[in-house]
């Protein structure tokens, strides 16, 4: 039972590390938003399957908090956005797939080492857990970094935020009120940054923050 | 005695993917026509190309070298050794000791590095280009077949086939997200490597597209018959390959009788059908790629592989 304990929450923490490699791979914004849902729908599994081990009824609700608004909510209210802004169809050119799939494969190597290294001691469960975690708020970084459409940049964000959620779970304790705080700050974030997508759209026609660049009087 | 024993079920074996081979690719064939539903040839047809090509007389180009005429023999002989180290009904095979999946991978990219040879030898520009595009998928292939032979060596303790198989079908593996990503990442560089649909086309002769058969457009006669045979065994290869290392249910160990055995070859050859025709169901249902979108493709495999080997470096073993 202990292995078989393990084995499943290795695999749930290790799918939503390939569902943001995943995300990384997308170009059309369609199926990055899809990719998004599904990132959220495992870190529910996962949320919901660290709750049945621990015997925490509250990451239930964590569970439920991810399923509702992360894999349903926002991913539909954006999927609106972008219909409106008619920028559903858009490509982006992202700076190079293979690059940036070779700088997520550094940072989850150094989550790795990061993480085991520091967390030695402790219960190998949390270890992995945290190592993953680790992992999945450096993609969303880099998904930040790499993109140039405010509205991935936005997902970006958000996968960033269920690796938190993920580190959060694993080590034992994270009291429910800072978790819906948190859970509801996200969502607070997300509609002001929806308005300020249109904001952006209206003065400079356009979601590619190079015109901010260009309007600052950056060259690139 | 025991050593004879070994030894004729080591020839039985090379024999029977030697025979199995041109029938997978007629199932192959057979499935994608009715699934585009046209009649299609009927299952025995590759064997039946094959005798013909045989009785045919050779075209040679004016400057092929020796090379040209040699290579189709050795690509042909270092496919059927790799081949013949895979277990397929029965594991402890006699050669397998002698070579392990490394061995193999390296069997498989000389013959490669032969056939771009053939390409290049004559001199035409198909050749060339189809030499090139082999090369290059083979470069971002190979790595990633690295990769996945890592992450289940690392899994099983081996490299060697039959111990990997073992412990493969004991109940110590569990549940392992590892597993699951090696085998994505080994199906698409098996289907790179047998030059199958989203890849290359391996019924297009369209000089844009075609990467395999633009190598071999020179070759007549037996040599293209042995080339034919060899890329039907690569094909039989891999899919044996996949069903020994994720499916070794149906393996009969080394030293069981002849009624287990018949058991073992049963459950081979359902598996190279359902093989067979899953690939068949692939093929018609996508699209062929550019071949300049064919890197992402196997960069993504080469990742999954990575990725898999990360992984097991924070799991229970480690």
């Amino acid at each position: 039972m202990r292995g078989l304990t393990f084995d499943v929450a290795h695999l749930l923490a290790g799918s939503l590390v390939l569902v943001s490699f995943l995300q990384l791979y997308q170009d059309r914004l369609y199926a990055l938003l899809n990719m998004f849902a599904l990132h959220a729908f495992v870190l529910a599994l996962s949320v919901a399957w660290q709750a049945y081990v621990q015997n925490a009824p509250h990451l239930y609700v964590t569970a439920l908090i991810a399923l509702v608004f992360k894999a349903i909510v926002i991913p539909v209210v954006l999927h609106r956005i972008i219909v409106r802004l008619g920028i559903h169809r858009e490509i982006e050119k992202v700076v190079g797939v293979g690059m940036a799939m070779l700088l997520g494969m550094g940072l989850v190597a150094l989550s790795m080492v990061v993480m085991l290294r520091v967390t030695a001691g402790a219960d190998p469960l949390a270890r992995e857990d945290l190592a993953f975690a680790l992992a999945v708020v450096l993609l969303g970084l880099l998904m930040m970094v790499t993109r140039r459409n405010a509205v991935s940049q936005v997902v970006g964000f958000m996968s960033l935020e269920n690796g938190l959620v993920l580190a959060a779970t694993g080590a034992k304790g994270m009291p429910l009120v800072v978790e819906i705080s948190v859970a509801f700050s996200i969502l607070i974030a997300f509609i002001v940054i929806g308005i300020f997508l249109f904001r952006i759209r209206e003065r400079f026609d356009t979601v590619d923050l190079q015109a901010l660049d260009r309007f600052r009087g950056e060259r690139r | 005695m025991a050593v004879i024993v070994d030894l004729a079920v080591q020839g039985v074996q090379m024999l029977l993917v030697l025979l199995l081979a041109p029938l997978l690719t007629g199932l192959v064939r057979k499935v994608k026509a009715r699934l585009l539903l046209r009649q299609g040839p009927s299952l025995i047809q590759p064997y039946r190309d094959l005798a013909r090509l045989m009785r045919k007389e050779v075209v040679l180009a004016e400057n092929a070298s020796w090379l040209f005429r040699v290579i189709p023999y050795l690509i042909f002989a270092a496919t059927w050794v790799a081949a013949s180290l895979v277990p397929t009904v029965r594991t402890g095979l006699m050669f397998s000791w002698s070579a392990d999946l490394i061995a193999i991978i390296a069997l498989l990219g000389s013959a490669r590095f032969f056939l771009a040879l053939a390409g290049l030898d004559v001199g035409t520009s198909f050749g060339g280009i189809g030499s090139s595009r082999e090369v290059m998928i083979a470069s971002l292939a190979e790595p990633a077949m690295i990769m996945i032979v890592f992450t289940v060596a690392l899994i099983a303790g081996s490299t060697q086939l039959s111990t990997m198989a073992a412990f493969l079908v004991s109940s110590e593996v569990g549940l392992r997200v590892s597993l699951g990503l090696a085998l994505i990442a080994l199906i698409m560089v098996a289907i790179a490597e047998n030059a199958r649909i989203p890849v290359d086309n391996p019924a297009t002769h369209l000089e844009l597209t075609m990467v395999h058969e633009a190598m071999v457009l020179e070759y007549s006669g037996r040599h293209l018959a042995l080339i034919d045979l060899t890329a039907s065994l690569k094909l039989l290869l891999y899919v044996s390959l996949i069903a020994c290392i994720f499916t070794p249910w149906g393996l009969v160990p080394a030293g069981a009788g002849a009624g287990t055995l018949a058991v073992g070859l049963t459950a081979y050859v359902a598996k190279l059908a359902v093989g067979g025709v899953l690939l068949a169901v692939f093929e018609t249902s996508i699209a062929k790629m550019r071949v300049f979108r064919v890197p992402e493709f196997l960069g993504a495999a080469l990742m999954l592989g990575l990725l898999a080997t990360l992984l097991l470096f924070v799991s229970r073993s480690f």
